[in-house]
């Protein structure tokens, strides 16, 4: 599964992707968050305040109850600032 | 057909309207919206990050949308990433319809949607070297929102300002 972060995400995680191979029991956004967040002390920053963190998955928003499985694109970042 | 650009490159508002019309007769009016960089509290430049693959798919889908919504004979969408400075634009929507009220609603519609389903990211850096991410704004929910409910009451067959541009 490939990992993307993005703006201040990206800065607390400390890197802009990584591949990750979580176990079964991560099936949806929210177990995976929870997995990450207990990675490293950069993961736990960044999902500190999970309302904060925004989700996309294979390109779409997507909300915590999304499913995701291994070949997924999953992306965090926090709500967005664009126009 | 839409014109979507995610670029470093600064944009030319008369050249991409006189493309946009270029060779047509059907066009009567053509709204735009230019958003510029203000230097706010001492600002010196403002970083925007994107979402390569994401960005460019979701503002066709909210093109897609307008076009769903208005009759456009033509729509250019440009946002600029990279670091942008004070005075520079940052974002170009066009729309170009046979009346202007579509062409103004649409073009509201897209810079609306843009700032709030679009993955663009601006992070202010100030004189002295502090820098920030700037926060979503209540107020840009708020605009999305009301542009939601115009579709729920569409939707539901009532007249709505959309509506009566279409018809």
């Amino acid at each position: 599964m490939r990992v993307l972060y993005f703006a201040w995400v990206r800065q607390k995680v400390g890197i802009a992707e990584e591949e990750v191979a979580p176990p079964a029991d991560v099936r949806d956004v929210a177990s995976l968050v929870a997995w990450l967040a207990a990675r490293t002390p950069g993961h736990a920053a960044a999902f500190a305040d999970r309302k904060q963190v925004r989700a996309a998955v294979n390109q779409d928003f997507a909300t915590p109850d999304h499913p995701v499985a291994a070949n997924d694109e999953v992306a965090f970042f926090p709500p967005v600032t664009g126009g | 057909m839409a014109r979507v650009l995610v670029q470093d490159a600064p944009f030319d508002i008369a050249a991409e309207t006189a493309a946009l019309t270029a060779g047509r007769t059907d066009v009567g009016g053509v709204g735009s919206f230019v958003g510029l960089c203000r230097a706010d509290d001492g600002l010196s430049a403002l970083v925007l990050e994107h979402y390569p693959g994401m960005t460019e798919r979701a503002i066709k889908r909210i093109v897609d949308e307008a076009e769903a919504r208005w009759p456009l004979t033509a729509c250019t969408v440009i946002h600029r990433v990279g670091r942008i400075l004070p005075g520079e634009g940052i974002v170009l929507v066009l729309t170009a319809s046979a009346h202007r009220a579509a062409a103004l609603e649409s073009c509201a519609f897209l810079i609306d949607w843009l700032k709030t389903r679009a993955p663009f990211w601006k992070r202010e850096e100030f004189d002295g070297g502090a820098e920030r991410w700037v926060a979503a704004r209540a107020e840009d929910d708020a605009a999305t929102a009301r542009w939601e409910r115009d579709m729920a009451s569409a939707r539901r067959g009532q007249d709505t300002p959309a509506r009566q541009a279409k018809a």
